[in-house]
């Protein structure tokens, strides 16, 4: 058990000057589950690997603990890793998998079957030690690699997009599973998706990258809160926060015919600049009079789940005339398809980002 | 008609090709236009039309000569009086034929094995390497030259001049010995050791066919499966030996065996190199010795049955792997 420092932890492909993960700073605390969030080719995979040595660290550190490990090889680390495709292998059987890191370290034989056979029990595997891989389901298999990472009792676990190869039902039941398994072993683990809900359900923390770099790094509920910037608002969130642009008036900020007003404070902070993006998550809005102060939608779609309802409509007037709008409105009175509905949401739940520089303004 | 069978100007040979060409032509056409009559033909038939001609061939080709073969093996020296089994009873008691039957198992047990062993480590040690295209066409090419091109070659490289005033060695081999200071060798005549020169020649062609499966059996392995390994703590001799060679352990045995059948039936290299003399003779090269220019019919055809024998439990054994290297995948 270990906490996970990287230092200013910098990776540059040969043949690239850009580098692919850029002076990454993150405090992973003990016991801490960490998810790293981003699109493909923000980085996230590169940095699991610069952890697991698996990828050359160009400029800064990475410590797990107090021991810098930067230029260590894998096998002495300390971690273990569960891949997206789970890398088992093929010659071994399950017990064999498991039990193969030990092995190299030199464990007994009989205490190698003890291990495995604890770590087979908690997984639900003892009726599949003698199998080899080929003969067992993907959800098997993907318990068969945590099983191989639970064995070594390692500091770190760091999980590469472990669920990406189940389908969608057994990927939401796997989910809650590895998170109880990691508050129960209670081992740092270090977990990479592009599953922004993944990302939510799962990490005590999620730190959100793109390009390399590190957007933000906060609670999960924090980052649906206060988003630091347009990109994290837009990536966390599922259907996404709408951002509008806006002209920053004496009053406000003016999007179409609504004036969404804004603080002194944050009004300092604009400065200068003459638009805004305001943000605004569907479940804020609600449906307002037409003669109250709003946005005017024209209705697209209705799709109504039961509990909720989502309306997809089209923007009416300012900068962003026919940019698609969704809303959560109450699934009992859906208003009809192609009528025009205003919609309106309290101040303090409206986000304000810089148009140019992309960094939130509100508090 | 008798230019067709017994072309000798050239205008008659001309004459041969252009028929030959239209028979071609003509025979094409019929099948081509027969193809699309009948609307509907019986199963038989289109199986018939299919296996007909392999079976044919492969009857004629190849089962009646391997049991006539076998028959023969069993009669005398004119295939006209029945011995029994004593050719088989010379072959294993006659202190000429034991040399050659012992060759034969040196051969197979040595060319396998080195070629194998090389193919590897070189396939190993030049993988993802920069001038990786380069080390491998370099130990590819030999295969690209024909067992009596090697043969020749390489009986040059073991080429000796008596060591006199005057004398320029003109092989590779004794002329490095020159050069160290040391004599000049009969590399091809002094036995025992000139069968393991002979068999140098097979390693030296059949490592480059080693190297290539094997290095594309390695480039197989999935990278994650590696790098699982090295996180697990199997690094350098002990990844190799607990996930590279047990991962391509299928394609190590069609190699080993691959190579065993070729050198089981060796017989170009040491025909061209020694024709078989100074105690370098293996079955094949004996088996045409007896059949072609000794004229024992008898011994010649047990011999072939011999090696005939030889080969069968290394073809099932060779499918059985492929076929369980199937199931795996």
């Amino acid at each position: 058990m270990a906490t996970v420092t990287y230092d200013q932890a910098s990776r540059i492909y040969p043949g690239s000057d850009k580098p692919a993960v850029d002076k990454l700073d993150l405090e992973i605390s003990d016991g801490e589950f960490m998810v790293l969030v981003g699109p493909s080719g923000c980085g996230k995979s590169t940095s699991l690997r610069m952890l697991a040595g698996l990828e050359e660290i160009n400029d800064g550190a990475v410590r797990i603990g107090e021991r810098d490990v930067t230029h260590l090889p894998p096998k002495d680390r300390d971690i273990a890793m569960v891949f997206q495709n789970y890398a088992l292998y093929p010659h071994m059987t399950v017990a064999e998998n498991m039990g193969f890191a030990l092995k190299m370290q030199g464990v007994s034989k009989d205490q190698r079957l003890k291990k495995v056979r604890e770590a087979a029990q908690l997984l639900g595997l003892e009726e599949f030690l003698d199998r080899k891989p080929k003969a067992l389901s993907g959800g098997q298999r993907q318990r068969v690699a945590m099983g191989r990472a639970i064995v070594r009792e390692p500091k770190v676990f760091l999980m590469d997009e472990p669920l990406s190869n189940l389908d969608a039902k057994l990927r939401v039941s796997t989910r809650t599973q590895i998170a109880a398994l990691q508050r129960r072993l209670g081992i740092t683990t270090v977990y990479v998706t592009h599953d922004q809900t993944e990302a939510m359900t799962m990490g005590d923390r999620v730190a959100v990258l793109k390009d390399g770099l590190l957007q933000q790094n906060d609670t999960p509920l924090n980052l649906y809160d206060k988003p630091n910037n347009l990109f994290v608002a837009g990536f966390i969130g599922s259907p996404a926060m709408n951002l509008l642009t806006g002209k920053v008036t004496n009053s406000g900020v003016d999007v179409g015919a609504y004036t969404v007003p804004l603080e002194a404070s944050v009004k300092t902070k604009l400065g200068s600049e003459t638009t805004a993006t305001i943000g605004i998550r569907p479940e804020a809005f609600r449906i307002v009079g037409s003669e109250e102060n709003g946005l005017t939608v024209e209705v697209a779609v209705v799709e109504e789940l039961g509990a909720d309802a989502y309306l997809y409509g089209l923007l009416n007037g300012g900068t962003d005339e026919q940019k698609e709008i969704i809303a959560r409105i109450d699934a009992r009175r859906p208003p009809e398809k192609g009528a025009k509905v205003k919609l309106a949401a309290d101040p303090e739940r409206i986000h304000v980002f810089s148009t140019t520089t992309g960094e939130r303004v509100s508090g | 008609m008798s230019w067709i069978l017994d072309a000798s100007t050239t205008g008659e040979k001309l004459l041969v090709m252009a028929f030959a060409i239209v028979l071609f032509a003509a025979v094409m056409a019929i099948i081509l236009f027969a193809v699309d009559r009948p609307r509907r033909v019986p199963n038989w038939l289109i199986a018939l039309a299919f296996c007909g001609p392999a079976g044919l061939m492969l009857g004629f080709g190849l089962i009646y000569p391997g049991l006539r073969t076998i028959y023969q093996s069993f009669f005398d020296r004119t295939s006209t009086g029945f011995v029994g089994v004593d050719n088989y009873l010379t072959i294993f008691t006659q202190e000429g034929f034991q040399i050659v039957l012992r060759n034969t198992f040196v051969w197979l047990l040595v060319v396998p094995l080195a070629s194998t062993l090389i193919g590897l480590v070189y396939a190993v040690l030049v993988d993802r390497t920069r001038f990786e295209a380069l080390a491998k066409g370099l130990i590819f090419l030999p295969m690209a030259i024909s067992m009596v091109g090697a043969g020749i070659i390489w009986k040059f490289v073991y080429e000796f001049r008596p060591d006199q005033q005057g004398v320029h060695q003109i092989g590779l081999a004794n002329q490095i010995r020159v050069w160290l200071g040391m004599d000049p060798h009969q590399f091809l005549i002094t036995a025992p050791w000139n069968t393991f020169f002979l068999l140098i020649v097979m390693i030296w062609i059949q490592a480059g066919f080693a190297m290539t499966v094997l290095s594309a059996a390695i480039k197989a392995i999935p990278d994650d499966i590696v790098e699982a390994a090295r996180i697990d703590g199997a690094t350098g001799i002990r990844l190799f030996r607990h996930v590279t060679v047990p991962a391509i352990r299928p394609a190590l045995v069609v190699v080993v065996t691959t190579i065993a059948m070729g050198t089981l039936k060796i017989f170009d290299i040491v025909r061209t190199m020694t024709g078989g003399q100074f105690g370098t003779s293996v079955v094949a090269n004996e088996f045409y010795m007896q059949s072609f220019r000794q004229f024992n019919a008898g011994i010649g055809a047990a011999l072939a049955v011999v090696l005939f024998i030889l080969v069968i439990p290394i073809v099932i054994y060779n499918i059985r792997q492929l076929r369980l290297s199937e199931e795996i995948r």
